[in-house]
């Protein structure tokens, strides 16, 4: 781990946002994981990707389970609420916060062992619920805690560090969260900012369950000849088939691309995902057509990156439920405690 | 664009901002780190190895290295690194045990320098210890050259000259002929030297002949000459409202004197904007704190006087007008002329080199402004053996470029007395050293403070007002000393990036404090600079750019605001990014060795 501090002091040219910060104020603390960990650049992009959207650091909560991924909310959002979850449950909690106070915004950060081994019942039932939220696995395919076992995402036929073959299937995050309903699903890598901040400014104005498989080279056990989540195995085969640009409110857009290459989402609260086609014909918001898609796309062996599926009239779990408009801590001992004569009339409902 | 040559010794050189403004390349940060850690012997003999005078421009330097310095361009102020000098010099012990030793014979070579001043002292310094003969020779009684004669002792007192003066006078060897004006360059000649070096300075102020300059020439002075007559206690007084013409450092010495020597009303009165002076920032500062008025805009138009006594100054007064070259020229404003009266006036507009004493018919050629043909690279005249450094070569600047002009001239005067050719000259060596001494484990301080430039103590106003021989600035003490010290970024300690270890993690971008760290297709210069993380704007800041990476991309690292913190060689999971300290060495003659 670092020891030296960051220093504060920051390149003069550094604009303030909107709320008056600068990107250096979203920071957290100095990263304590191996130098080189795809993590840390993960973190670095939800930085940008907050500053850039304006993001009021008290309005955020950050949510974790176990891991070197569900450590790194120590590094960015330094001024937001956290929580560092029992392995693999975060996205329980996450989800009971969640319907505690529906203002905040939420960004659920796990790996591939909290989410796709201990925790994959959690991950599965919040995305199905359709928890309003970001939900991030920084996706190594390796137990690098615990120095380099296989994890569930680590594809079938790929090697360890120490040369074993891995002869179980992967449980590839994508294809499940498209199933279970996730209305905003994403893949990218860490080692491609220019396309991962975007992805996450959009899944953080997504007003519903919004997913992003992110691979994340892991330096130390999982970045060796024979591994399918190394920065070189995923810079080869990486097909990205969309490039994104997020436009915030009312912004006139700003078309740089062919015409007839773009596609635009607009999103509940007015923004617009400006979708730039990489591949012919892929449509991100058919999600029968995605499923088939990706999976054709993974038996040739590449890794589908890009905003693979958005809904552009998602639900959340608020809706379904009808739940109050407003946080619980805002709510009135008059209005929780409506009295007798309600209770009477509810009584008398279920007679 | 190709990959950043950083073979020789310029690039990273320049990447030290202080050392590559300072004529002398003082390595700034190394002792920066030795007065951090206490040791102020070996910060001085550092000092003293580049610039032979630490403590005398510890107080008086012009500075280049400040405006240069990285800090300011990262917060607001630059390290105070001439103070910081001052430190080494103030806390040393005795340092005469680490001076060269006399050599152990002579090598027979005599040479003459004429004025005894900072650039003949140095020259001497670096020929003494190869046993050279120096005589020096100085019309004034006291050695020091300008450094005596025209700073006041209120910033620079007559211990430290002498302590210095002495450090070179001791090296053995060296003759001071005191009191003795060279009358003649052609009967120094003749007196059989194997060079001559001249080191005569710009001795003559420039004089102002305006209407009335005759009638009250007994209370009109020229500046330089007045402060000489002070400063060896020639005089004593000057009335009670004083005006300084001129704009320059000498004008700001001419005013704060005038001040300690019964001066009550003083004011400085310059043709052009404040801005436009000549002065150092820091030397009008003093002077506006000691209640000297700066008025700018005005031209001296004639000394007014009554019965043969000055009565004051008329002034017209001019504005600036910038052509379409962006020249400026001053302009009449056409508001009425203004009248100052005064008691007396001193004249600081400038100095001039004078060569009376040196005959025009000896092979020795004058340009068209009447200055000696000197080569800017090995300071020798026309005439062979006969060497020109400091202000006499190329007209006033200040006491570092003498030095450094005397370090270049002593390597030719040494080749020329050899029998060498006098354009051979090594260039500077050089080396990179890694500073990693484990893992997260570096061999310098990279926390950086993030405290403020410090203030230098001063005494009292009123007790520095009283007396010209009081010095006014007390000097940082050891904690202010320390504290300052940390406000240095280490610049010499150099983010060295290896291409081939490179796995283009972004571990280095992301950990990067000022954002100067970016993977990118590779381009021009010019389109390159305007696509980084943050765009490089500074044009006389270098990009560090690698050969092309595993996906084709370059590295490319503006140095411009690097904190050198060794975030990104930390961070870093392959060792592609290492700091190494980068050490440069001059060619001095003195470590040169006997032979040619």
């Amino acid at each position: 781990m670092t020891y030296i501090a960051k220093p504060k002091l920051h390149h003069p040219a550094l604009a303030p946002n909107g709320l008056g910060y600068l990107r250096r104020d979203y920071e957290g603390s100095v990263s304590t994981l191996c130098a080189g960990c795809g993590h840390d650049s993960i973190s670095a992009a939800i930085i940008q990707a907050a500053y850039e959207l304006d993001l009021p650091p008290h309005r955020v909560a950050k949510l974790s389970g176990i891991g070197c991924s569900s450590k790194t909310p120590d590094y960015f959002l330094g001024n937001s609420h956290g929580f560092n979850t029992v392995h693999g449950r975060m996205p329980s909690v996450l989800t009971g916060a969640n319907l505690a106070n529906r203002e905040l915004i939420y960004l659920g950060v796990s790996g591939d062992g909290d989410s796709a081994s201990i925790g994959l019942g959690q991950f599965a039932h919040a995305i199905r619920r359709g928890v309003n939220m970001t939900y991030i696995v920084e996706n190594n395919g390796v137990y690098g805690l615990t120095k380099g076992q296989f994890s569930a995402t680590s594809d079938r036929g790929s090697k360890s560090k120490k040369g074993v073959v891995n002869h179980d299937a992967a449980i590839d995050m994508v294809s499940l969260a498209l199933q279970l309903g996730a209305s905003f699903v994403a893949r990218s890598f860490s080692g491609d900012k220019a396309q991962l901040v975007p992805l996450i400014k959009a899944a953080l104005r997504h007003p519903g369950p919004a997913f992003i498989d992110t691979l994340s080279p892991c330096v130390q056990f999982n970045n060796h000849a024979g591994s399918t989540k190394s920065y070189d195995y995923v810079r080869e085969h990486n097909e990205a088939v969309n490039r994104l640009d997020v436009i915030a409110d009312r912004k006139p857009i700003e078309v740089d691309y062919e015409p007839g290459t773009t596609v635009s989402v607009t999103q509940h609260d007015g923004s617009v995902l400006s979708l730039h086609k990489l591949a012919d014909h892929y449509d991100p918001t058919d999600r029968i057509a995605a499923m088939a898609y990706l999976a054709q796309r993974q038996a040739a062996g590449e890794i589908v990156t890009g905003l693979l599926y958005v809904d552009p009239e998602p639900g959340d779990l608020h809706g379904a439920l009808g739940t109050t408009d407003r946080p619980l801590n805002s709510l009135s001992d008059a209005e929780l405690v409506p009295g007798q004569a309600a209770l009477d009339r509810i009584n008398a409902g279920l007679r | 664009m190709q990959p950043t040559r950083t073979e020789g010794p310029d690039y990273y050189h320049k990447v030290v901002d202080c050392q590559w403004a300072c004529p002398a390349h003082t390595p700034v940060p190394e002792y920066i780190r030795l007065i951090a850690d206490g040791r102020y012997d070996d910060a001085y003999m550092i000092n003293w190895k580049s610039n032979v005078f630490p403590g005398v421009l510890g107080r008086t330097c012009d500075r280049p290295c400040e405006p240069a310095c990285r800090r300011g361009r990262v917060e607001e102020e630059p390290v105070a690194i001439c103070r910081l000098k001052r430190v080494a010099a103030d806390n040393k012990t005795d340092v005469g045990p680490l001076m060269p030793p006399v050599a152990a014979k002579r090598n027979g070579k005599r040479v003459a320098l004429v004025g005894a001043g900072p650039a003949s002292l140095t020259v001497a310094r670096d020929l003494a210890p190869l046993g050279y003969e120096l005589v020096l020779f100085d019309g004034e009684p006291r050695s020091g050259g300008m450094i005596r004669s025209q700073i006041p002792r209120f910033r620079l007192p007559e211990e430290v000259i002498d302590e210095e003066v002495g450090y070179v006078t001791r090296l053995g060897g060296v003759e001071l002929r005191l009191g003795h004006r060279i009358e003649s360059l052609k009967g120094l000649l003749s007196e059989g030297f194997d060079a001559v070096f001249v080191g005569s300075g710009a001795p003559r102020g420039r004089d102002l002949d305006i209407p009335g300059r005759k009638e009250a020439a007994a209370n009109v002075h020229v500046g330089i000459d007045w402060l000489s007559s002070v400063s060896f206690g020639h005089i004593e007084k000057i009335g009670r409202r004083v005006i300084v013409l001129g704009g320059g450092n000498t004008a700001m010495d001419c005013c704060r004197t005038s001040r300690r020597l019964g001066g009550q009303e003083v004011k400085v009165v310059v043709r052009s904007g404040f801005e436009e002076m000549k002065a150092s920032p820091w030397e009008k500062e003093d002077a506006i704190h000691e209640d000297i008025p700066i008025l700018n805009y005005r031209v001296p138009k004639a000394f007014t006087h009554e019965n043969g006594r000055l009565t004051g100054v008329t002034f017209e007064i001019v504005r600036a007008e910038f052509d379409d070259k962006g020249r400026r020229n001053l302009v009449p404003s056409g508001e009425p002329d203004e009248h100052h009266e005064c008691d007396d006036v001193l004249v600081a507009v400038g100095q001039e080199n004078a060569f009376p004493w040196i005959e025009r018919d000896i092979g020795l050629d004058f340009d068209r402004w009447d200055m000696p043909e000197v080569n800017p690279v090995t300071f020798e005249s026309t005439r062979k053996g006969v060497f020109f450094g400091g202000d006499a070569a190329f007209g006033p600047k200040n006491i570092i470029w003498a030095v450094a002009h005397g370090h270049d001239a002593a390597v030719s005067i040494h080749r020329h007395c050899m029998g060498g050719d006098v354009h051979d000259r090594p260039p500077p060596g050089f080396s990179l050293v890694s500073q990693k001494m484990g893992i997260h484990e570096w061999s310098y301080d990279n926390d950086i403070s993030l405290e403020l430039r410090h203030r230098v103590p001063m005494l009292d106003k009123a007790e520095a007002l009283k007396n010209v021989r009081v010095e006014v600035e007390l000097g940082f003490d050891s904690r202010l000393g320390f504290a300052e010290a940390q406000r240095c970024l280490n610049c010499d300690v150099q983010t060295v990036f290896a291409d081939n270890l490179c796995i283009e993690c972004d571990a280095c971008v992301d950990i990067c404090p000022v954002d100067c760290i970016t993977f990118t297709d590779d381009g021009e210069e010019a389109d390159l600079r305007g696509r980084l993380k943050a765009p490089a704007l500074n044009l006389d800041q270098d990009l560090l750019v690698s050969g092309a990476l595993a996906t084709g991309r370059v590295m490319v690292k503006d140095e411009d605001v690097c904190l050198h913190c060794g975030l990104c060689a930390e961070r870093c999971p392959t060792g592609a990014w290492d700091m190494q300290r980068f050490t440069l060495e001059m060619t001095h003659a003195d470590q040169m060795g006997g032979a040619a």
